[in-house]
């Protein structure tokens, strides 16, 4: 556990203030709605640090404030790596966690909520609460670090947090290629990553170096090796989710609403960037008729929420309201109606 | 009462015939669940899915499948075995069990060790609430928006509501696949394989260890080929492309190796491979030649602690005067201790149970959880509060209302009596949430 004074502290501030927010790097601030602003809103840091870390566990617990280049470089000694793969190495674990924004390798490494073990938060009472447990399996008790993961900060404030290792892959290569990227990932057994731009195909290969060069001769067609795909970049910024099967269609959308926009194929998220609002909501827009939805992470002040209402918008407001019923937790972030009844 | 629904909107009809009668109710698939979450208690309406028994479609392109919660588990599989896909979560039971058990108590099984728990492999969930009314948690989309709310139910135990169309995951299979089994002469050195196999980088697909008495149990049951001689044996599995494979299968053979092991034997194909893995799901049969009744333990432990607690769990036995063996996922730290007996013995039940609370305690004290992938239910709910404060299980009880206010879904499983707490702090009056 993180310094026992700090934590005291920190509990003692929650339980006082009318309004609170988690805040970690500001590397994701503007995520998901505006950031909570106002005199009363008081902002609080998690405490940082590896609390325990065993490699033979293929666990490690850290307080929620830690950097997420700090854990990667902390791994990477013992050839390991928990893969978060944030889009900048200064958001926190935590805050990583609350936004519930995958990394690029999802395709193989699976979803953020997948990676989380145990979550330690302190609720609107400044009481601290575990969830989950530390061990690689576990279905002891219900699920509150899938709950927490993706709460923008409305549930309780998390400050510690165990989570599964890997070991790191021996090589980790990037390739390009103009194949059609659903033919790409229908040839592959277990890319990392299938990245689209609507004109390039870029493949990130992970494994033995023999593995990868055997899937690298599955791609079809002509391929390079390449560097890592720089995210699309611009001042409004979202992130799309729509089934898999609609990122095809939805490019061609995408491209006429004005955006960059880099989709991961076999997954369905798609990143966006645009030069204005306007963009960005024609973006979301596009999203929204395939059945998706879109998260502002930068920009766009206007584009709060996800652009459809919540599914189970009555549940949703009772989950929140069971932790906080006061509202006190990043105020203005997950928007839900009112609880009747 | 009893009844048989063949479609969600009957599940609807049945769930609020327990409203109208103020009757509880509770999911039931195949009954194979072992901590008692399928269990009546004081005459709820049990609605079970076997009848929801239709894999409702199947997507080879975006690798999922729409089922409903009675479809047996391996039945899946073969239902996808000829487009090279299947479904990976693989408990003992996966003959018989549901799906919709599976989601309930988010079953583990042996290839979970690299592929994850039930949890990882489902996408949506519509469920009927305790009130009748139904919702879609989760989707075909990579995230929902909001609260993972999928996430929460997986692992309910019937607890939030009934499951009555699921998409799960479909998983490629491997291009290759192999087999190994070590011997040992002391537990010791098969604890020290599985740290050393993690240390060196490779995370098996399975990774299962059995002990001296099952596994002399086991070959005088189906004949696989074991050493009734060892002290214990690894059963491994290792899946991917081949140089990957071969390259795993060679530091697994040196990390025996150094660690003492007798022999590494790696099936020569298919139907050696075949019969390795017959051993392993072949225990629970092979324990009914030695005593009428058993009792299954499942807790997990950090993996550095497997040893250490197996011979505590030894000692347990010793000193209650039973037999004990273990058969279980060494991978991912999840023990099963098996306790074997007749029950016609008197005064046994009691020492049964005494080593059993002895087992969870000793896990829990190397820093380990009540169960992997058996659930709570009725069995474990009063050791809750050996893992969790009231404040945490407070948090689990407001989880569960929020999705079932009126309590009327499974009640009395998972939490103990009193797991809520006093009121956290009231809404400032005209303060608007």
């Amino acid at each position: 556990m993180p310094a026992l004074a700090e934590l005291d502290e920190l509990c003692d501030t929650v339980a006082r203030a009318r309004a609170v927010a988690p805040i970690g790097g500001r590397t994701h601030w503007e995520v998901g709605g505006p950031p909570p602003t106002g005199d009363d809103v008081v902002l609080v840091r998690a405490p940082s640090g590896v609390v325990t870390y065993d490699p033979a566990d293929l666990t490690v617990t850290v307080g929620a404030g830690t950097r997420c280049g700090e854990l990667a470089a902390l791994l990477a000694v013992d050839g390991q790596e928990c893969a978060l793969d944030p889009r900048d190495p200064d958001a926190t674990v935590g805050g990583l966690l609350a936004t519930g924004l995958s990394g690029r390798r999802r395709l193989r490494h699976g979803p953020l909520r997948d990676r989380v073990l145990e979550v330690r938060f302190v609720n609107a009472d400044g009481r601290v609460v575990k969830g989950g447990g530390p061990t690689v399996k576990n279905v002891t008790g219900f699920d509150l670090p899938r709950l927490l993961v993706g709460s923008l900060g409305t549930i309780g404030v998390m400050v510690q947090v165990t989570v599964r290792c890997e070991p790191l892959p021996a090589v980790a290569e990037w390739f390009a290629t103009d194949a059609d990227p659903f033919a790409v990932r229908a040839a592959l057994y277990r890319p990392s990553c299938i990245a689209w731009d609507g004109t390039r195909t870029r493949v990130l290969l992970e494994g033995v170096r023999a593995d990868v060069e055997a899937e690298r001769a599955a791609i079809p067609g002509a391929c390079t090796t390449a560097a890592a795909p720089t995210g699309p970049d611009g001042a409004h910024r979202g992130r799309i989710s729509v089934r898999p099967s609609a990122l095809a269609a939805l490019g061609d959308a995408l491209d006429r609403a004005g955006v960059r926009w880099s989709a991961e194929v076999g997954v369905g998220t798609v990143h966006v960037a645009g030069d204005d609002e306007v963009a960005l909501a024609g973006a979301r827009a596009a999203a929204v008729d395939r059945g998706g939805w879109l998260l502002r992470e930068a920009g766009a002040p206007a584009l709060d929420g996800f652009g459809r209402d919540l599914p189970s918008p009555r549940l949703s407001a009772r989950v929140r309201a069971a932790f906080d019923p006061a509202g006190k937790f990043s105020p203005g972030r997950l928007p839900t109606e009112a609880v009747d009844g | 009462m009893v009844c048989f629904p063949r479609t969600g909107a009957e599940v609807v009809h049945a769930v609020r015939a327990a409203v109208r009668h103020d009757r509880a109710f509770v999911a039931r698939g195949s009954g194979t669940g072992l901590a008692g979450g399928a269990t009546p208690v004081d005459e709820p309406l049990v609605i079970v899915t076997t009848r929801l028994n239709r894999v409702l479609e199947v997507s080879v392109d975006e690798r999922y499948a729409w089922v409903e919660p009675g479809v047996l588990n391996l039945d899946l599989t073969r239902e996808v075995a000829h487009l090279g896909l299947h479904y990976a979560p693989d408990p003992s039971s996966q003959q018989a069990c549901t799906i919709g058990g599976n989601v309930a108590t988010n079953a583990g099984g042996p290839h979970c060790l690299s592929s994850g728990v039930t949890a990882t492999h489902v996408l949506a969930v519509e469920v009927v609430f305790g009130d009748g009314s139904v919702a879609m948690l989760g989707g075909l989309e990579p995230d929902a928006p909001g609260y993972d709310l999928r996430g929460c139910f997986v692992g309910s135990e019937g607890t939030m509501g009934i499951a009555t169309r699921i998409a799960v995951r479909l998983t490629p299979d491997p291009p290759v696949v192999r087999t190994l089994l070590l011997d040992f002469t002391t537990i010791e050195d098969a604890g020290a394989t599985v740290s050393g196999i993690i240390a060196a980088g490779i995370v098996p697909a399975a990774l299962e260890m059995m002990d001296a008495e099952i596994t002399k149990a086991v070959e005088d049951y189906v004949g696989a080929g074991y050493p009734r001689d060892a002290a214990a044996v690894l059963l491994i599995e290792v899946d991917g492309l081949a140089d990957g494979v071969a390259h795993q299968v060679a530091a697994i053979t040196r990390v025996g190796h150094e660690h003492g092991a007798r022999t590494v034997r790696v099936a020569a194909d298919e139907a050696e491979r075949a019969l390795l893995w017959k051993g392993r799901k072949s225990a629970f049969g092979a324990i009914a030649r030695i005593a009428p009744d058993y009792y299954l333990h499942d807790a997990v432990v950090p993996r550095t602690k497997l040893v250490e607690v197996l011979r505590q769990v030894y000692a347990i036995a010793h000193e209650q005067q039973l037999t004990m063996m273990n058969v279980f996922h060494a991978g991912d730290g999840n023990l099963h201790p098996l306790i074997v007996f007749d029950a016609r013995e008197p005064g046994v039940w009691e020492r049964v149970h005494r080593a059993g609370d002895e087992i969870l305690a000793a896990c829990v004290a190397a820093g380990g959880v009540l169960s992997g992938e058996h659930g709570i239910g009725l069995e474990k709910r009063e050791a809750m509060p050996l893992v969790f404060s009231p404040d945490d299980l407070d948090a689990q009880a407001r989880l569960r209302d929020a999705f079932d206010p009126s309590g009327r879904a499974n009640p009395q499983k998972v939490l103990p009596r009193g797991s809520r707490c006093g009121e956290l702090q009231r809404v400032p009056e005209g303060a608007w949430i």
